[in-house]
């Protein structure tokens, strides 16, 4: 089979920028730990309101600037629908879902994450600028999805 | 060419073809409808009465647009290719009983979900649980499929066996992996059908939604690829026709469709990056083999490219706009094709971004992803098959392409609204815009209000889209209706430039190449699917939330 030389160079070119591309999101996710949240930490969904930490859903203080939030994405809304958080606080968000498969999106961050039923999921997040975010079920979950949404105010 | 009169046989296959390409065209216009009514209620300029919700809708509009549409035209694209390049007394049972059971298969899950009984969307991910009528269309919807590709594949074994020969002419060749490829990925609907049907029926008590969710995108990113071959069979195969050009290797175009064959489906995970349940090695390896098939792409863009310089070089004009200026844009098909091809351009950026492990979280289940997938199915996949269609009828109906002005302004007219719709709506995902949502103001909250701009921006895009399919089925139909005869109904297919250069014979065996092909899908979800069934999985028993 004949390859014409400008195509052979077309092909390494394209195949080298793959290579860069993915050497690029391999570092970023052994040295920055950038992964997507992958939550592996299983939960039976019938009991999820007597699990503990989720059968008190809502914000928990570590350390000064440090939180854990934990949330119920259920139809059609988030338990807590509102927390409030000084700026600069890192917070690990874990979610589960006690019926069908919702989002849990905050939007113009990359806090971005499926919630299961059967999973626990989540993702850490620092809130460098104050304001007030949209939190999102971004995935269709029924009649009422539209307005399935919570506030998250940072000050 | 001399001009023949097509015989009897010819005009069965005809009808058979036709019956694919206007289904086809049905469903286009009615999920056009839906999907400007959905831009409209998105911008909030109207809302949507509850006897006919949003969702509702947008199950239709997925299932038309992503289901139907595009796989009857790639169904009877496959048949005419097969039954033009390879002719043969033969039957025309099998194409039919193939377009029945397609057929009846989407009657009955477009029954299902207009009635409000099936609002899961086209994905339908458990544990939203539709009346079984619509899981059992689907299958039935593939099941026909099916029936075709036995059709092109016994014509490929017939064909081998006349000619006592292994290599099969290109454009067959094209299909064939291209049905092949089909072959392996439904393998994952038709599993996850499996569950889903008795658990509709309540025999089985509940499912596995991260198996069935697996299964889904086994099937899921194959589709897409299923598209995008069904495009690249028209580019490398009849568009050449178009502008008196060749197709620009034999060899190179039958190893883009091999890779493709063997790379379409171990990538699915790679719509599954923010999911629980699967471990970040399977998310990684997936990204790297998403990345491999963008190889085949590299190859069709130098290709085409190539191609249409050849010609341009043999009509004697040289240099990049004397090209541009020597291809026939003033041709509806042309035109379809090459504004499709244009916005695959942007798909691909996008394509790469999305399939990128860690940065897809900026974008993941945001209006950027359906801002990506537009401008890729209904950009390239869409605008080329409606070029297309415009060669096709003439030749399957023996009429005149009725008011090719009007169809040379359609393709204008959507590449226009393609652009703006899908441009607007990758921006409003990057302000954060969610998809599948009946309306996004959030009771008028201040991170709802930027991509407001953008929602209305994309609904403008949307209407000049429904326009233009309004005016694809005026010249589908005033084909038929106008009856007017032209030229006998020849279509030629393109030949390769150097026909000399004989076929690499690593790239003969298709039937051995779609056994690996298999092998390396059950490969990538081996991992993902044994920590599934390892792992204390909770059996969902389903409900309906709509």
């Amino acid at each position: 089979m004949h390859i014409h030389r400008y195509e052979r160079w077309w092909m390494m070119f394209g195949i080298a920028m793959l290579i860069v591309f993915l050497a690029i999101i391999g570092v970023e996710a052994i040295v920055d730990n950038m992964n997507p949240p992958s939550g592996l930490r299983a939960i039976d969904p019938t009991r999820v309101a007597q699990t503990p930490p989720f059968d008190h859903p809502g914000l928990r203080n570590l350390s000064p600037g440090r939180y854990e939030a934990y949330y119920i994405a259920q139809v059609f809304s988030f338990n807590p629908s509102s927390i409030t958080l000084p700026v600069g606080s890192t917070v690990t968000f874990y979610v589960t879902s006690p019926d069908v498969v919702h989002g849990f999106y905050i939007a113009r961050t990359d806090v971005n994450m499926m919630a299961v039923p059967g999973w626990v999921n989540s993702d850490t997040h620092t809130f460098t600028r104050g304001g007030t975010y949209l939190l999102i079920c971004h995935e269709y979950c029924g009649a009422g999805h539209q307005n399935m949404f919570a506030k998250i105010e940072v000050r | 060419m001399i001009a023949e009169l097509p015989s009897a046989q010819v005009l069965r296959e005809n009808k058979v073809v036709l019956a694919h390409v206007y289904t086809a065209t049905a469903a286009i216009v009615i999920g056009a409808l839906f999907g400007v009514l959905q831009g409209f209620s998105r911008a909030s300029a109207i809302t949507l009465p509850a006897w006919f919700d949003y969702y509702r809708m947008l199950t239709m509009h997925g299932v038309l647009m992503a289901l139907v549409f595009t796989t009857f035209f790639i169904t009877g694209l496959a048949l005419f290719v097969v039954y033009r390049s390879l002719p043969r007394p033969r039957s025309t049972t099998v194409g039919w009983a193939g377009w029945w059971v397609m057929l009846i298969g989407t009657a009955m899950a477009a029954v299902t979900i207009l009635s409000g009984n099936a609002t899961v969307l086209y994905t339908f991910y458990a544990p939203l649980k539709a009346n079984p009528f619509f899981y059992i269309g689907a299958t039935l919807l593939v099941l026909g499929t099916w029936i075709v590709a036995f059709e092109i594949f016994e014509n490929v074994v017939w064909y081998r066996r006349m000619h006592h020969a292994a290599v099969i002419p290109l454009p067959v060749f094209c299909v064939t992996t291209t049905f092949l490829m089909w072959m392996v990925a439904t393998f994952g609907v038709v599993a996850e059908m499996a569950f889903l049907i008795p658990w509709s029926l309540n025999w089985t008590a509940g499912i596995n939604v991260t198996m069935t969710r697996l299964l889904f995108w086994y099937f899921g990113h194959p589709l897409v690829y299923f598209w995008i071959m069904g495009a690249y069979v028209i580019w490398y195969n009849i568009v050449p026709v178009w502008y008196r050009g060749n197709v620009f290797s034999d060899g190179l175009t039958r190893l883009t469709f091999v890779m493709l064959l063997l790379l379409s489906t171990p990538v699915g995970i790679h719509h599954e990056f923010t999911e629980p349940g699967i471990a970040s090695t399977w998310k990684m390896l997936h990204t790297v083999t998403t990345y491999g098939v963008a190889i085949p792409s590299f190859l069709t863009a130098f290709a085409i490219f190539a191609s249409f310089e050849m010609s341009a070089i043999a009509a004697g004009k040289r240099g990049f706009l004397a090209t541009v200026r020597s291809l026939p844009w003033n041709d509806p098909a042309f035109s379809g094709a090459a504004y499709g091809m244009l916005l695959f351009i942007l798909g691909g950026f996008g394509g790469l971004i999305n399939a990128s492990y860690s940065m897809d979280t900026l974008v993941h289940n945001t209006i950027w992803i359906v801002g990506h997938f537009h401008v890729t199915v209904g950009g390239p996949v869409a605008l080329t098959f409606l070029g297309c269609a415009y060669w096709l009828i003439p030749r399957l109906t023996g009429r005149a392409l009725w008011n090719p002005a009007l169809a040379l302004w359609q393709t204008r007219l959507w590449f226009i609204g393609m652009l703006v719709m899908s441009l607007s709506m990758h921006y409003a995902g990057l302000l954060g815009a969610p998809r599948r949502t009946a309306e996004v103001s959030y009771v008028g909250a201040a991170a709802a209000n930027i991509w407001q701009p953008s929602m209305l921006l994309a609904a403008a895009g949307g209407f000049i889209l429904f326009i233009s399919v309004l005016a694809f089925a005026l010249v589908a139909l005033g084909t038929l209706i106008s009856d007017e005869r032209t030229e006998p109904m020849q279509a030629d297919l393109a030949c390769p430039a150097d026909t000399s250069e004989p076929t690499p014979a690593f790239l003969v065996p298709i039937f051995r190449w779609a056994a690996f092909a298999l092998a390396l899908a059950l490969l990538a979800y081996a991992g993902p699917v044994s920590d599934l069934i390892h792992h204390p999985s909770y059996l969902a028993p389903g409900m309906r939330t709509w």
